[in-house]
């Protein structure tokens, strides 16, 4: 009896290790099945390389997106990476107790408030600065980079942070063994140290802004054209099918869920790079 | 003390390359802290004097865009969320650190596919759940569809940090109870999980704000009706989904500062329980 219970609630633990799986199966599948054919139909060269999305003209080129997510993704990190990493070297080796206690529930309430309400914020803060101060509409790259940049902050910092801390103790206290000050030791022994799981941050930061819909939505503009200068209006892949996806039907929902297969991919390649920095680190 | 600072001040006068470094480090934490502060106190400040009654009351209209239909469903949601979610999350991370032996294949391929699955964008989780529970399984624009959706996307979440918090436990546990008889199954829910609590529930109020804060997933599985849902059937905006849905009516300025600043109450509450919980057993 208590023998069969056991075989049992193996069974179900094991049918519950394997949903995670299953569930990423199913994401490829669905995605693939419905976005792939579009992309053929359309062609894909035509599809990737397209300069001109224009729906109403069967004309499905997702171009500007991708260059608008590369823009925006990099406007982020340019932001969001040097404080981020400065602040977590702060955070691991300058700050006083009682400042790191209430840093690190700071940093996690920063990763915890909703896109939404950081797209809000944008919206009524950002876009009338940036209009006021650099011209332009106000929805822009750089509105969307900045803010971007702003949520990006709580991964590359908390990320960094550990793996500062991880650094064993003897490579700072060689430094100050050889006669340099505090604030050398940190950053010419540990820092180096803490390299690939810095690294690793970066580009877990990257995933993130790659992948943030919500916010970018309501700063960028959303045009679909490349954007020339930093004060333009700019569409990411996401906010493409996020705009788009409610009322759209045939060849274009479908054009839509191809965006979707590449920005899949973009992710894939992401987090591949991730986990091999991440075994890399290991070693 | 002061005999200390000055000496600091006298060692950066001989090494302004230190006190360079210092700066920059300084500066990049008053940057994070007080995008952050502003970020919150902005919203606060602009959205607490319009948090009217009105904005409570049990049915939604065009005129007092109440939050209170979309404030039951959040918790409706979350709950449902959490039904499909925590128990596989537990089971499959028992599997992998209970049963699996060191080293087995599926370990590294759950591993790796619950890495995938924490990397994918929300947007691209909405279009998979529109894809699969709503259209292919015909659960429609519902409460049911949206849990489904963000269920896997918290998945990943839960099951590593129940990992984690298995593999905290000391073997002596396992092995003690084992010496008194007791079965595998019987050792890990009366010994094993028990000491395990507090760490799944840390992973747990994550996924809560995960829930809470979602948006770009929930639009096109969940829907955006702003009526408590009766029946898990039933199209469901929650708060997230409904702050975004007035911002971009942009006739409701005021009320959506004010919702802002209820997710931001119900995300800070959040956050301090999930401190509490590791200050009170992580010490």
């Amino acid at each position: 009896m208590i023998n069969w219970k056991e075989k049992l609630m193996k069974v179900v633990f094991l049918a519950a290790a394997c949903v995670s799986i299953a569930a990423v199966v199913l994401i490829c599948i669905f995605l693939f099945v419905n976005g792939v054919p579009a992309i053929s139909e359309i062609g894909v060269f035509r599809f990737l390389f397209g300069t001109k999305w224009k729906p109403a003209n069967h004309l499905y080129g997702i171009w500007p997106m991708i260059v608008g997510s590369v823009y925006v993704t990099a406007g982020a990190l340019l932001a969001g990476v040097p404080v981020g990493i400065l602040t977590a070297v702060y955070m691991a080796r300058f700050c006083p107790r009682w400042l790191y206690r209430i840093m690190k529930s700071s940093i996690s309430l920063m990763a915890g408030i909703p896109s939404v309400v950081y797209g809000f914020f944008g919206l009524v803060v950002l876009v009338p600065f940036i209009r006021e101060t650099f011209g332009g509409r106000g929805m822009s790259v750089l509105t969307a980079s900045v803010l971007l940049g702003l949520m990006i902050l709580p991964t590359i910092i908390s990320v960094s942070e550990t793996s500062i801390q991880a650094v064993p103790q003897s490579y700072y206290e060689g430094g100050l063994a050889l006669g340099a000050s505090h604030e050398r030791s940190v950053f010419y022994t540990v820092l180096p140290a803490a390299k690939s799981g810095i690294f690793a941050g970066v580009v877990l930061g990257m995933g993130r802004a790659v992948g943030e819909t919500m916010a970018v939505m309501m700063v960028a503009g959303n045009q679909a054209v490349i954007p020339r200068n930093l004060t333009a209006g700019v569409r990411t892949l996401t906010t493409n099918i996020v705009m788009e996806m409610g009322y759209s039907t045939d060849l274009h929902r479908e054009a839509l869920i191809g965006t979707a297969v590449v920005l899949f991919l973009f992710i894939l390649i992401i987090n591949l790079s991730l986990s091999m920095l991440k075994r890399k680190e290991k070693e | 003390m002061k005999s200390a600072i000055i000496q600091k001040w006298k060692g950066y006068k001989n090494d302004p390359k230190s006190f360079g470094l210092f700066s920059a480090v300084f500066l990049a934490m008053l940057i994070t802290m007080t995008a952050l502060l502003f970020v919150i106190v902005y919203i606060l400040v602009k959205g607490v004097p319009h948090l009217t009654p009105d904005l409570f009351a049990a049915k939604y209209t065009s005129e007092n865009v109440s939050l209170m239909p979309a404030l039951i469903n959040t918790l409706l949601m979350t709950a449902l969320s959490l039904l499909f979610a925590v128990p596989v999350g537990i089971e499959a991370a028992i599997y992998l650190t209970e049963y699996a032996k060191h080293g087995n294949k599926l370990v590294v391929l759950v591993g790796r596919t619950a890495e995938t699955l924490s990397g994918i964008p929300s947007i691209v989780y909405g279009l998979f759940g529109a894809l699969f529970f709503v259209k292919y399984l015909g659960f429609g624009l519902s409460l049911l569809s949206g849990a489904l959706t963000l269920s896997i996307m918290i998945l990943p979440l839960i099951m590593r940090t129940t990992e984690e918090a298995l593999r905290a436990v000391p073997d002596s546990y396992r092995e003690g109870s084992f010496g008194l008889g007791a079965g595998k199954l019987r050792t890990v829910f009366r010994i094993v999980l028990p000491c395990a609590v507090p760490g799944i529930l840390s992973g747990v109020t994550l996924g809560i704000g995960r829930i809470v804060g979602e948006s770009a997933a929930l639009l096109f599985t969940a829907g955006t009706v702003a009526e408590p849902a009766i029946s898990i059937f039933d199209s469901a905006r929650t708060l997230s989904v409904h702050m975004y849905s007035i911002s971009g009516e942009g006739l409701y300025i005021e009320q959506t500062y004010a919702t802002a600043v209820v997710l931001l109450i119900v995300v800070i509450a959040i956050n301090a329980l999930s401190d509490y919980i590791a200050k009170k057993f992580f010490k």
